[in-house]
């Protein structure tokens, strides 16, 4: 993928107005996570109701991709069943993106926000609900995206 | 394509890598030597010639293929010796970088000379390999690790030495010679004056001003010198560690193995001589036979002429980035106290879209923290991006990286 087509408008619209940028006081799902690599930072709140998502934000420091893929992953997953947010794929996510075919090198940009969801889901799973089955899981499916 | 002082010409055609297309069929302009240099052909030839010809383990066998690696491996001790000017080659220690070199000083002598209170004093602007390592020991011996800061200008700023030495309980200042990050070169002269003064002793971190400037050891009477080969035109996996022949002779093993023994018994074992001592098992025999080609390399051109080049391609990299707004160019702008490293951030372009963009145009810089997030956090930025060069950079390559500065801008629409 050429730099023109990655860097499309909608990408650095979301880069410098992201939308659900904030903190959510005492969520019921909240994660931080960085990428060590590039030192990326991305941490995501969630409240469920109802078993669907109520609430979500997220803040963060990084690069286009990494900020506009976090806020993007935001309002895919805002309002919809917790059982669909489980079982996001990094190809719903690179799709969601409009970047299917991004390089390696910046492919975990754009996946940090799915891993930090994946993790946080993988708490929330495995402490407060006690489903070690799922929440086992979900944490291979996170420590899988890379 | 020639600044004043070599021939850039002659030189390009020495490394191989620097024809090869990149991206859509792109000439590759390589910044990004401060990570590590590409090499030439000598080096290359070197590396092949000893598994061809005369590979063997060295110091131990009888026959002649070990003879003429043992000799080999050896002459690099002493071209090293002579490259930074030291007396006695016995001081010298391969290791695998600066990395192992820093780690064995601190688990080595700061084990057995720092204990509980004391400081080991290091800067802001370091590298981590040279933070963690005194991290793991001071907490390890309830001491404490404390830092010289860093002014605006990227300068480090030194009446704090003062009021640290003057507490009595420093046990070693560590610095590196250049910043990775800012190409700022320290005042080592000084500190290692101030520090003498209080019989504190000091390790220079040399990792990127001996591949960039010329270092005379007998002039900069540190204590601790460490560096790399695969920064300077070498492979890696090969470090250089010099300590004073008083030190290391007081200092334990850093690891215990083949090679560093004297006599080994069931319970007791006495230790080799300098360097072997801290030489234990099979070392990186290839790869230091080729650093010594990389050394023949620079001496052949003159690290005076290295560094001159250096300057001027940066001057004209500074004044032509100066032109485009929206720049922020990070370190001091007197070219007698940085090297060739350019740190900068263009508008709000993350450092890693910005690489992304210029990679496309064939031209490889670093982005990121460096391995530096103190000095990160001290210029309040998560990243920058960094140019970095070396003698087989032309002004034709910094014209191709501005026009693609350019580009990245106005894709980001700045």
């Amino acid at each position: 993928m050429s730099s023109a087509d990655i860097y499309r408008e909608i990408i650095l619209d979301y880069y410098r107005n992201p939308r659900n940028y904030g903190k959510i006081e005492n969520p019921d799902i909240s994660k931080r996570d960085s990428n060590p690599l590039c030192g990326d930072e991305l941490e995501m709140h969630i409240n469920l109701k109802n078993n669907l998502v109520s609430d979500v934000k997220f803040t963060g420091k990084g690069c286009a991709i990494s900020q506009a893929s976090a806020s993007m992953l935001t309002e895919l997953i805002m309002g919809k069943d917790f059982e669909y947010v489980k079982k996001l794929t990094k190809e719903d996510i690179l799709e969601n993106l409009g970047l299917p075919d991004l390089g390696p090198a910046r492919i975990k940009c754009a996946l940090l926000s799915l891993k930090v969801l994946k993790y946080g889901i993988y708490s929330y799973v495995s402490e407060k609900l006690n489903d070690t089955t799922s929440a086992d899981k979900i944490k291979e499916e996170a420590s899988g995206l890379f | 394509m020639q600044t004043s002082t070599i021939n850039i010409e002659n030189i390009r055609r020495d490394f191989p890598i620097l024809q090869r297309k990149v991206r859509n069929n792109k000439p590759l302009v390589y910044f990004d030597n401060a990570a590590t240099t590409q090499k030439p052909i000598q080096v290359i030839n070197s590396i092949h010639n000893y598994y061809l010809n005369y590979n063997s383990n060295i110091h131990r066998a009888v026959h002649q293929l070990a003879e003429e690696a043992t000799a080999a491996y050896e002459l690099t001790r002493d071209k090293v010796a002579k490259f930074i000017n030291i007396k006695n080659r016995e001081e010298l220690i391969f290791v695998r970088g600066t990395t192992e070199a820093i780690n064995l000083v601190s688990y080595s002598w700061g084990r057995q000379n720092v204990q509980k209170g004391d400081i080991v004093l290091t800067t802001e602007y370091e590298h981590h390999s040279n933070i963690v390592p005194w991290q793991l020991l001071t907490k390890e011996k309830e001491a404490k690790l404390e830092y010289i800061g860093v002014d605006d200008n990227g300068e480090l700023i030194l009446d704090q030495l003062n009021a640290y030495l003057d507490t009595g309980r420093v046990k070693l200042v560590t610095f590196s010679h250049m910043s990775n990050v800012l190409g700022t070169i320290t005042n080592a002269d000084e500190i290692i004056k101030q520090c003498h003064k209080k019989g504190v002793k000091v390790l220079v971190d040399a990792a990127q001003s001996v591949p960039h400037m010329k270092v005379d050891l007998q002039k900069l009477d540190c204590d601790f010198f460490a560096f790399s080969a695969h920064k300077m035109l070498g492979p890696t996996g090969v470090g250089v560690l010099w300590a004073r022949k008083a030190i290391l002779e007081n200092m334990q093993p850093f690891n215990g193995g083949g090679d560093m023994i004297r006599e080994v018994h069931k319970y007791e074992t006495t230790w080799n001589d300098l360097p072997y001592k801290f030489e234990a098992g099979t070392p990186n025999i290839a790869d230091v036979i080729g650093f010594s080609a990389a050394l023949d390399y620079l001496e052949n051109i003159g690290m005076d002429k290295v560094r001159e080049h250096e300057i001027e391609l940066t001057k004209y990299a500074l004044e032509k980035m100066l032109t485009i707004k929206g720049i922020k160019l990070y370190g001091t702008p007197d070219m007698k106290k940085r090297g060739g490293v350019i740190s900068f951030n263009l508008g709000d372009i993350h450092p890693h879209d910005l690489a992304t963009i210029i990679d496309e145009d064939g031209v490889a810089i670093r982005s990121g923290h460096h391995c530096a997030q103190v000095l990160m956090e001290r210029l309040d930025v998560s990243a920058t991006s960094r140019a970095s060069f070396y003698i087989y950079n032309t002004k034709e390559e910094v014209d191709v990286f501005i026009r693609s500065l350019n580009r990245a801008k106005e894709l980001f629409r700045i």
